[in-house]
């Protein structure tokens, strides 16, 4: 569905990415992490066609999207990090009007667009359908993004910071949404978040762009198991609570039981998760040749 | 169906649901009404007696122009001021990430726009008819010709405000263009004979469609007799299509070239503004 080889990005004097690689499959949710500025915004809009790039091979669908054509952006779905127009249309009125364009493009096997009603129930707009857009809560104005996004029921699906400012529950119900996206539509969903646990949550695979390369792609687990950071051993002996980071927790609980055997209860162990392979690779990354890329960023910003 | 026409269709729904939406807010009813209302209570006040030599009263002699200046208004300031707030908070954007949508958007915008035009007639003309007797509003041909005048004149004018409203990106610059555009309207005759200004003032006014428009819509609502007034004491028709034509013309030739350029560059200003805020975050 994407294959980008070698994707590189240049403002001015500044190269933002530096030799992008990575693949989506049909039906994958890829989650792309990465600190501010990394390039995820940039990346993710090369993909939809809306920046050119400086180099590199890019397929979307199969077709470059510097020459992606009508039928092409069909078959695509955007979300992008802010959108604040047409705040005098109401709900309904605007997702009947958008999915027209996608009339022309239905096929047998995906009905084009999506019935407007149904559409609105899924998102969870059921009762604001009739509201004009201006009065939506935030939360609410994003989950009519994410149904423009959707309404021509697209294959691919870029979502940029979709869950910003969402409230716990409306983050839970986004997610349900993204899963049945990807199980019911077979949609495949590239997106970028902050929030390492929806990653965690959400992905099949996770991106960690940094210093305008990708430095890590794999499974949440796969991340973290391959930091093979410490995990954290809690326990307790002797009416005591004891703590300890191991870097091979079990062997260190297997020698626990062998020393002190019935004497210890209340064991706890904990991998790194997301988060703490996050971190390590990051900070891994900027202390070693990445640090360079980092340091010319600063450099050329003074 | 195809897409081309099915994105056209859209587009005309589009146009309808914009034209709408103009009915549902205070500031567009302000907008409609504000001007007009002023005008015609101004014109009541002053001009009730028949001016020297006809039986015309300067209100008479003035709501045709009016109408004229209201056409062009519409066509360059709204349309302007519509273009750069849409590119602004992303309608354009949407319309782009949208199959076919910019096709959409601009038939959308020539509906809307159209409309707004009509409407703002109608709010002057139907007043008017009660108000001041001396317009021929049953004169053989004056609503035909105020029809081709309208049109013409729309046609003149839209491509013009989509230009401006694409090479302006900021919602600020609306600041800069509203003025020299009313200096122009001061210019261009509408509410005193144009005979009157100085030659090379008339030159200027002539150059635009303002003036051309107010003279339009006069020879269709007054009697003939008043062409006198005007400059060659004549309605000027021919110069009137001419002038519009030429302008509707280079209009729909440079509008798309300067749109597409626009849409282009479009992405690179965004990536600058994003770029530029995200230094000031420092988060480089």
């Amino acid at each position: 569905m994407i294959e980008v080889r070698g994707l590189r990005m240049r403002y001015g004097s500044v190269d933002v990415l530096k030799g992008v690689d990575f693949e989506a499959r049909r039906g994958e949710v890829l989650a792309l992490l990465g600190p501010n500025g990394a390039g995820k915004t940039t990346t993710i809009e090369i993909l939809e066609g809306f920046r050119m790039r400086s180099a590199g091979e890019v397929r979307v669908l199969g077709v470059d999207p510097a020459q992606g054509d009508e039928r092409w952006r069909a078959r695509l779905g955007v979300v992008l990090q802010s959108w604040r127009d047409h705040g005098k249309w109401k709900v309904r009125e605007l997702l009947d009007n958008l999915g027209r364009y996608y009339a022309p493009y239905s096929t047998p096997d995906r009905k084009r667009p999506w019935a407007v009603d149904d559409l609105i129930e899924t998102v969870g707009l059921g009762g604001q359908a009739g509201k004009k857009i201006s009065s939506l809560s935030g939360g609410q104005r994003r989950r009519m993004d994410v149904a423009i996004g959707i309404v021509g029921r697209p294959e691919l699906l870029f979502l940029d910071e979709p869950t910003a400012g969402f409230d716990p529950q409306a983050r839970r119900e986004f997610h349900d949404l993204v899963h049945r996206l990807s199980d019911l539509e077979d949609t495949t969903i590239l997106l970028t978040t902050h929030d390492l646990d929806e990653a965690e949550k959400l992905a099949d695979r996770i991106l960690i762009l940094a210093g305008g390369a990708i430095i890590a792609d794999g499974s949440a687990d796969a991340l973290s198991y391959r930091m093979s950071t410490n995990s954290e051993v809690k326990w307790r002996r002797d009416g005591q609570r004891f703590v300890h980071s191991a870097p091979e927790a079990t062997r260190f609980v297997r020698e626990l039981f062998e020393q002190y055997g019935e004497g210890v209860s209340d064991l706890e162990v904990r991998r790194a998760s997301l988060e703490d392979a996050y971190m390590a690779l990051v900070q891994q990354f900027e202390s070693g040749q990445g640090g360079t890329a980092a340091r010319e960023f600063k450099e050329v910003k003074r | 169906m195809n897409p081309t026409m099915t994105a056209v269709e859209a587009g005309l729904r589009r146009g309808g649901v914009e034209l709408r939406g103009t009915f549902t807010n205070v500031q567009d009813l302000w907008n409609y009404v504000f001007m007009p209302a002023v005008i015609l209570v101004v014109m009541v006040f002053v001009g009730g007696d028949p001016l020297p030599g006809t039986e015309l009263s300067l209100g008479d002699v003035t709501i045709p122009g009016v109408l004229g200046m209201q056409v062009a208004v519409v066509g360059l300031v709204n349309l302007t001021t519509m273009r750069i707030i849409e590119r602004e908070d992303g309608t354009l954007l949407r319309a782009k990430a949208t199959p076919n949508g910019m096709l959409g958007y601009f038939v959308g915008k020539v509906v809307t726009v159209s409309g707004m035009a009509l409407i703002s007639l109608a709010i002057i003309l139907v007043p008017s008819a009660f108000l001041f007797d001396g317009l021929q509003l049953t004169k053989p041909g004056a609503w035909l010709t105020l029809a081709w005048v309208l049109l013409l004149g729309l046609a003149a004018t839209m491509p013009i405000g989509a230009i401006l409203g694409s090479l302006f990106s900021e919602a600020r610059a609306i600041g800069f263009i509203v003025p020299p555009m009313l200096g122009l309207i001061a210019a261009s005759g509408i509410f005193y004979p144009i005979t009157s200004a100085p030659v090379w003032l008339q030159w200027i006014a002539q150059a635009f469609p303002i003036y051309w428009l107010g003279l339009g819509m006069r020879s269709a609502l007054l009697p003939d007799s008043m062409a006198v007034v005007e400059i060659g004491d004549s309605w000027r028709y021919l110069e009137t299509v001419g002038v519009l034509g030429v302008w509707a013309v280079a209009g729909l030739i440079l509008a798309p070239i300067v749109l597409r350029r626009m849409a282009r560059r479009e992405s690179g200003s965004t990536v600058d503004a994003r770029r530029e805020k995200a230094m000031q975050r420092g988060t480089w």
